[in-house]
């Protein structure tokens, strides 16, 4: 869940979200304003086809959350102006559900099942490796944008308790060893393709 | 094609019907092999799609095609030994299938007749060759999952040969809404989503409401941890949702319907978009169903991950888009749902229900049970037992049968210590009431609740103040935060028992626990606050002893509590390297060379980074052990299990 | 989006009367309260019923008709059902025939004294220094709970409090989620600026994205603060700039008092709602050291006179119709954010008080022969929108605000407190002139209906040359808080229409949009007007029997007995506004008119917060430069020189 502790003005001063901010290589920022003014159309697209029926925010919202990979105050505002919703209303939406993200996920998002069946079968311990890992509590990102923690209801699959989602795949009966070769795996296959480039 | 009435649906059942009697165990001749491959959630999670199509692709290389048939499934509920596939005629039944046994399988099997004993479950060491050997199954009485493991669920003349549909034609052309409502609550059938409300009176108060439109919701949000058998059913049987729907819409005046299903279960609500895409196209859905002027249709609405939207004056709210706060009733969603207009809600077990009453008649059904709970109840049953998986029974089956003899028991040779049924508004069942009969009364009377079926089971490795802990702290997370026990009291409750679990509790903890757990449970607006208690309440009532462990004695007696365990050094295994003591942060280990290590415990942050570094293995974690004073507590507070506590 | 139906209108009540429509035939039940038999209407709820029957349920979350959401569990009482007592929260259980409640057994004041301990153990507890010190409900509740001890400790959330703005701090941290705010913003005013957000234990009651108010589309108007039963919102404090002010001898301050402050003031000291106290305001300002003591009512009358002029030159075709009136600045702020297609309709007038900074700092230091720089104008207004307003920049020019300090009824009773004067044995004063002569006709501003009355009353006259009758409003399809009315004027019939609350505003612009036609609407932002404004006194620690909500209707009548009892009762009669045109500004709309007394609008946007600049189809959401309009000239203020 996201936390608003202070006012987040630094979030509001920035023009375009983080993840459309080229650090460093300003000269590439019209080709990502391009990606941000793209993602605008596919959104009306879904707009126009939901905003007939009442009641249909939510999932124009994930559709939105599809489209962004999360769901930015800019594309808040601009769903509450579309469907004539108060932006408080659409923000309040957002911030109840726990499967809308405010914040840009990492590469890879490891969801790890807090299900009872997980639980008492040890799902504890593996999120203990998964804070130790990478130095984040569930729900944070790691800076270099790479590893998401979160946890998530039970996804039904007890028989292969304890469950780890990774990338929406499962892995079943997951075990501490298994996290770290994850983690591990998609460190290296990040650092091989910044080398290629 | 557009059905119009029972013949046409006849027409189909006929077609498709001989599929269905082989798979029912007749040996009918039809000359070819049916594999049904399960593809729900948990079998597809352990790649059992992999395996269907690794078989496509080896039956086509084999030229196999038009003698063995595969088929898409619903889930068996053995999801322990998931995935599952079953060969028809024969019904013999494989389990933990890989695409590696492919090969196998087809040249064993289906060329050379004979049953691949490795895939077979093993029952006591015998080979099980049949699904009617298996001991799971053997309890259960399948009703409302007659359908699952039996029919391909994204066909719908699978279901139609199933007799499905027929009801809904039966009472649109030929019976008025009042005998099928009369009809429903002479079945007894009670809502199956928690409270146990019957479902006859609720059709009946919706049906009453002198205003239009009506609208007919289908609760689909399982938010239970542990509980997946609205899953199952809406994989395996979508239509017969469905069905029930569209008979509810008719008799209580409603035109639309609505599933709201949590956006957790993508194959529940891809198989549901298929079923509904599929009952269209035959008329069975939509406008004129039957040719008559009633009108029916069904769209899915999309839960975001919040377990209170399961409350359905909260499910409303999320269905017309907004928070999912609950609102107090009255007035009742049966007078004043959607949009304000009289809507019903159910849950899918329920609807899964009704087309069984209406086909085998209400007298039928209400043999089933107990005296006030009719029928069968589902329940998923997960946690510390042997065979995890989806389960039928009748209701007032025992806990006993339920937990030895269709979950066999618990595994590693562990004793049984509690089942806690309700998810997170149930409570925590102690082993004296194994041989309870369960309906929704006496699970009550007990202090947990038949909420939605969920069971998990714990053994005696599993401390019951950390359940308790766990509960609320989902509930807490859950709350929506509209009303004050439940958004700050839960708050203070989770307190309260993290203070217990890190050894800082106080003794006058566990009565300002029961006050706040109680009062919590009274003055709360809705099902979630008023139930969030449950687990604090049912296992003080049963486990004080181990709440007491806890805070006087500052040990868990199941080892759970990180904070009341301690590391301590085998003296016999001790190099004395001192790698240990460099290592340790906090200064807590100390020693000479030459001299075991020792940790001293009150400085120990329980870190592990010395148990990482020991080359001998040498240190370990466990249950605090203090001399104690049984004389002045009463009680015992080793490492012995709740058995021999009871004995001193 | 579906909305119950609220218009906030004028309720006429009797003494120990719970409901609206007396003579409506209402079906009376019967229910047992504590053992007694009472009488209560049916479709009340069980908390109104026991009121009724003189029994006082504690609650914290519910105002009447506005906020019935159960949700702070305060009022929970015990109710049988079936045999059984169970638990339900009075404020929104039905009271039904035959229902047998139990308002105060062991068991309801144990769980209502959790309820509130809960309430405390997550609120910021500094009593002492609070603003809503004695004036509290919560603190009121705990006191009459008898609540010593709270058992129930944990973490405490520390979140930072929103005070970016001029006009409304929100402490979050003294919220305590009853949604009143919520509630009144939403369902009342429908300017939708707060909502929950997150859950349980993390909710707050915010804007959007946890904004400063500033930084969203709040029009001002402070009835979230007026519903607050804390100190979570609370008017922007500008006491102690006032008392520096009144202690720097440089400085002349100059205070004038809106019409409303007059018949409220007197209720922070214990004076019966709706007790006139005029002479004792007056003379209060004066202990408290302020150089000159003026009304407000003047400027009304002057732009009663403006407004008239402007209508009857857009009645000629100069100019857009409807009129719409723009003294109410919530109102006018709620136009720029939600209809800014409408702007140029409203009067270019400025709300009276500015008028009088404006004309105080040029009209008067001419007269007087002080030096501008050194006058300071404060404002007494019963309004956190013109705390706002004062702020704005085109509300002044170059070094000069026209108002420099705009104090609540609330502060100027907190500055009367402190001041120690005994509000009770004041003498009655007068205004000082000239600026403190007015017209019955400027007094009745305060209340919803005054300034179009006022206005047409002098359009009548300027054209037609006789006085006109009182206007009769029909009342329109049930929507008490939407009025309109057929007159006569300059030989044509024109349709004029009054909105009060800013959610019928909406309805009336929404009919605007529609293409129906008005002449001159009047809008005033705060249902029942400025009686009913967000600056007005807090009922927090009385009985809130009758939450301060419902006070604006004795506040009204105390109006129109004012209007009454002046000797002047029309806007052109007033000696001393005839006399500023003469000496001074000319005519009405006159250039000097147009320069000291007219302004101008801007488009804001419905999340003017967010840069939403690069999003594709961005709506205006900054605030454009303000750019004067074409046909004002501005002259440099040192240039403006009195006719004297």
């Amino acid at each position: 869940m996201v936390q608003y502790a202070h006012t987040g003005k630094e979030s509001r001063e920035r023009e375009i979200p983080a993840p459309f901010v080229s650090e460093g290589k300003p000269e590439q920022k019209p080709d990502k304003e391009q990606t941000w003014e793209k993602k605008f159309n596919e959104l009306d697209r879904y707009i126009s086809l939901y905003a007939k029926e009442p009641g249909q925010l939510i999932i124009i919202l994930q559709k939105a959350q599809d489209i962004f990979g999360y769901l930015p105050e800019e594309a808040q505002a601009y769903i509450a102006e579309k469907t004539g919703t108060p932006v408080s209303e659409v923000n309040g939406v957002v911030t109840f559900y726990s499967l809308f993200s405010t914040e840009p996920r990492g590469k890879c998002a490891l969801d790890l099942c807090m299900g009872t069946a997980c639980y008492i079968k040890g799902a504890q311990e593996l999120m203990d490796t998964l804070k130790d890992q990478l130095q984040i509590d569930a729900g944070e990102t790691t800076a270099d944008h790479l590893f998401t923690v979160n946890t998530t209801r039970c996804i039904g699959a007890c028989g292969l308790a304890p469950i780890l989602v990774v990338n929406g795949e499962v892995h079943g009966n997951a075990k501490s060893g298994e996290i770290i070769k994850i983690i591990q795996k998609y460190r290296k296959g990040e650092d091989s393709e910044s080398k290629k480039h | 094609m557009k059905v119009k009435n029972t013949e046409d649906l006849r027409e189909i059942k006929d077609k498709f019907f001989p599929l269905i009697k082989q798979r029912l165990g007749h040996r009918n001749g039809l000359g070819i092999t049916q594999v049904l491959v399960c593809s729900g959630t948990a079998c597809s999670s352990a790649e059992s799609q992999d395996f269907r199509l690794e078989l496509e692709r080896e039956l086509e290389r084999r030229n196999l095609r038009d003698n063995v048939r595969i088929f898409k499934t619903g889930c068996f509920g053995f999801c322990q030994h998931g995935p599952i596939a079953m060969v028809h005629p024969g019904e013999v039944f494989y389990c933990q299938v890989k695409p590696d046994d492919v090969k196998e399988l087809v040249e064993t099997h289906f060329l050379s007749g004979r049953v691949v004993e490795r895939l077979l479950y093993q029952n006591n060491g015998q080979r099980a060759n049949n699904i009617e050997d298996i001991h799971f199954f053997q309890a259960q009485k399948r009703i409302v999952l007659r359908n699952c493991g039996v029919i391909n669920p994204e066909d719908i003349s699978e279901y139609i040969a199933r007799d499905g549909y027929f009801a809904l034609a039966d009472i649109i052309l030929n019976k008025k809404p009042s005998e099928i409502i009369d009809k429903i609550k002479k079945s007894g059938l009670r809502g199956r989503g928690g409270a146990g409300f019957p479902t006859g009176r609720k059709w009946e108060m919706t049906a009453a409401q002198d205003v239009k439109p009506k609208y007919v919701l289908c609760n689909a949000d399982e938010g239970d941890p542990g509980a997946f058998m609205d899953r199952s059913i809406l994989e395996g049987d979508p239509h017969s949702i469905l069905e029930a729907m569209a008979v509810s819409g008719y008799c209580i005046g409603a035109a639309q319907g609505y599933i709201y299903i949590r956006a957790e279960y993508p194959i529940a609500v891809e198989r549901l978009e298929i079923a509904i895409d599929q009952a269209r196209g035959y008329g069975l859905l939509g406008k004129n169903l039957f040719g008559t002027s009633f009108d029916f249709d069904i769209g899915l609405r999309f839960g975001a991950g919040a377990f209170v939207c399961g409350e359905e004056t909260a499910l409303l709210q999320s269905v017309m888009g907004q928070r999912g706060e609950p609102r107090p009733r009255p007035p009742y969603p049966a007078q004043e749902g959607l949009w304000g207009k009289p809507t019903l809600i159910s849950n899918v077990e329920t609807y899964a229900n009704i087309p069984v009453i209406l086909r085998e008649g209400w007298e039928w059904y209400s043999g089933h049970g107990t005296a006030s709970s009719k029928g069968s109840k589902v329940f998923s049953l997960a946690g510390k037992i042997n065979t995890t998986g989806l389960i039928e029974v009748p209701m007032g089956t025992t806990l006993r049968t339920i937990v030895f003899d269709i979950g066999g028991g618990i595994p590693g040779g562990k004793k049984f210590k509690a089942v806690q049924t309700g998810g997170p508004s149930g409570g925590c069942i102690p082993d004296k009431y194994l041989d309870l009969p369960i309906d929704y009364e006496s699970l009550k009377e007990i202090g947990s609740m038949m909420g939605s079926g969920g069971m998990i089971v714990m053994d005696e490795e599993n401390c019951m103040v950390d359940i308790a802990r766990f509960y609320v702290e989902f509930t807490q997370d859950e709350s929506c935060g509209r009303c004050t026990p439940c958004r700050v009291g839960t708050k203070r409750l989770l307190e309260v028992l993290k203070r217990i679990t890190e050894g800082k509790g106080e003794m006058e903890d566990l009565e300002l626990l029961e006050e706040l757990a109680f009062d919590i449970r009274d003055a709360s607006l809705c099902g979630l606050g008023q139930t969030a208690p449950n687990p604090v309440i049912s296992t003080m009532r049963y486990f004080r002893e181990e709440y007491i462990a806890h805070i006087r004695d500052k040990t868990c007696p199941a080892g759970v509590c990180k904070a009341l365990l301690d590391y301590t050094v085998d003296e016999a295994k001790c190099a004395a390297c001192g790698l240990c003591a460099k290592v340790c942060a906090a200064g807590a280990i100390t020693g000479a060379r030459g001299q075991p290590y020792r940790i001293d415990p009150e400085k120990c942050l329980k870190c592990a980074a010395c148990v990482a570094k020991c080359p001998k293995n040498a240190i370990t974690k466990g249950i605090r052990k203090e001399d104690v004073n049984i004389a002045e507590t009463g009680i015992h507070t080793g490492t012995g299990g709740q058995e021999e506590r009871a004995a001193l | 989006m579906q909305r119950p139906e609220y218009t906030p209108g004028p309720v006429v009540r009797k003494k120990g009367q719970l409901y609206d429509n007396p003579e409506k035939d209402v079906e009376k039940i019967r229910l047992t309260i504590d053992g007694r038999e009472v009488e209560a209407e049916k479709g009340m709820n069980v908390l109104e019923a026991a009121r009724l029957a003189g029994i006082e349920i504690p609650s914290l979350c519910y105002l009447r008709h506005i906020n019935e959401i159960g949700s702070c569990r305060v009022c929970l009482v015990e109710v049988e059902i079936k045999g059984t007592k169970t638990l339900q929260a009075s404020c929104v259980y039905p009271a039904t025939e035959g229902l047998v409640v139990h308002t105060s057994s062991p068991r309801v004041r144990r769980v209502r004294k959790t309820m509130v301990e809960l309430l405390l153990s997550d609120h910021h507890r500094e009593c002492t220094t609070c603003i809503r010190n004695l004036n509290c409900e919560l603190q009121n509740v705990a006191d009459n709970l008898g609540i010593r001890n709270i058992k129930y400790t944990g973490e405490m959330k520390a979140l930072q409090v929103q005070n970016e703005n001029s006009f409304i701090i929100r402490d979050y941290n003294k919220c305590i989620k009853c949604r009143r705010c919520e509630a009144i913003c939403s369902r009342v005013q429908e300017v939708n600026v707060y909502s929950a957000l997150n859950r349980g234990y993390d909710t707050v009651i915010a804007p959007a994205f946890m904004q400063d108010l500033s930084k969203v589309a709040c029009i001002t108007c402070g009835q979230c603060v007026i519903a607050c039963p804390t100190a979570s919102l609370t008017e922007k404090e500008c006491v102690e700039s006032v008392w520096e002010a009144l202690e720097d001898p440089d400085k002349y301050v100059v205070v004038q008092t809106a019409p409303s402050i007059q018949v409220t003031l007197g209720e922070v000291f214990g004076f019966e709602v709706g007790t006139v106290v005029t002479g004792k305001l007056v003379s209060a300002l004066r202990r408290l050291g302020f150089d000159r003591v003026f009304a407000t009512d003047f400027t009304a009358d002057l732009t009663i006179m403006e407004e008239a002029h402007e209508l009857l030159e857009r009645l000629d075709g100069h100019g857009k119709l409807p009129l719409l009136s723009s003294c109410s600045p919530g109102w006018v702020k709620f136009a720029e954010h939600f209809y800014p297609e409408f702007l140029e309709n409203l009067s270019t007038c400025k709300s009276p008080h500015e008028m009088f900074g404006a004309l105080t700092k040029t009209y008067f230091a001419k007269k007087e022969g002080l030096d501008p720089k050194k006058i300071v104008v404060v404002a007494i207004m019963p309004c956190t929108a013109k705390k706002f307003e004062a702020s704005r920049p085109e509300m002044g020019t170059g070094d000069f605000k026209d108002v420099d300090w705009v104090l609540t009824t609330r502060e100027l009773a907190r500055m009367i407190r402190q001041a120690g004067i005994n509000f009770h044995d004041l003498p009655d004063e007068e205004y000082d002139t000239p600026m403190g002569i007015a017209s019955g006709a400027g007094a009745i501003f305060g209340s919803t209906g005054g300034v179009i009355e006022a206005a047409v009353r002098t359009a009548y006259f300027l054209t037609s040359g006789q006085e006109m009758d009182l206007l009769d409003y029909e009342e329109l399809r049930g929507f008490s808080g939407l009025k309109e009315v057929w007159i006569e004027l300059k030989g044509r019939k024109i349709k004029v229409a009054i909105a009060h609350g800013t959610g019928n505003a909406r309805i009336m612009m929404e009919r605007l949009k529609a293409g129906e036609q008005f002449d001159y609407v009047e809008i005033m932002a705060c249902p029942g007007g400025c009686v009913g404004g967000g600056g007005q006194p807090i009922f927090g620690a009385r009985e809130h029997k009758e939450i301060s909500l419902d006070y604006r209707h004795n506040r009204a009548d105390a109006l129109d007995r004012i209007d009454f009892s002046r000797e002047l009762r029309r806007a052109h009669e007033n000696p001393a506004v005839k006399k500023i045109y003469e000496e001074f500004l000319g005519h009405p709309l006159s250039d000097m008119s147009k320069n000291l007394l007219h302004t101008y609008y801007t488009p804001r946007g419905k999340e003017p917060g967010l840069n939403l600049g690069g999003m594709k189809g961005g709506h205006a959401g900054h605030v454009k430069e303000n750019i004067p309009p074409h046909d004002t000239q501005y002259i440099p203020r040192d240039e403006l020189e009195p006719k004297i």
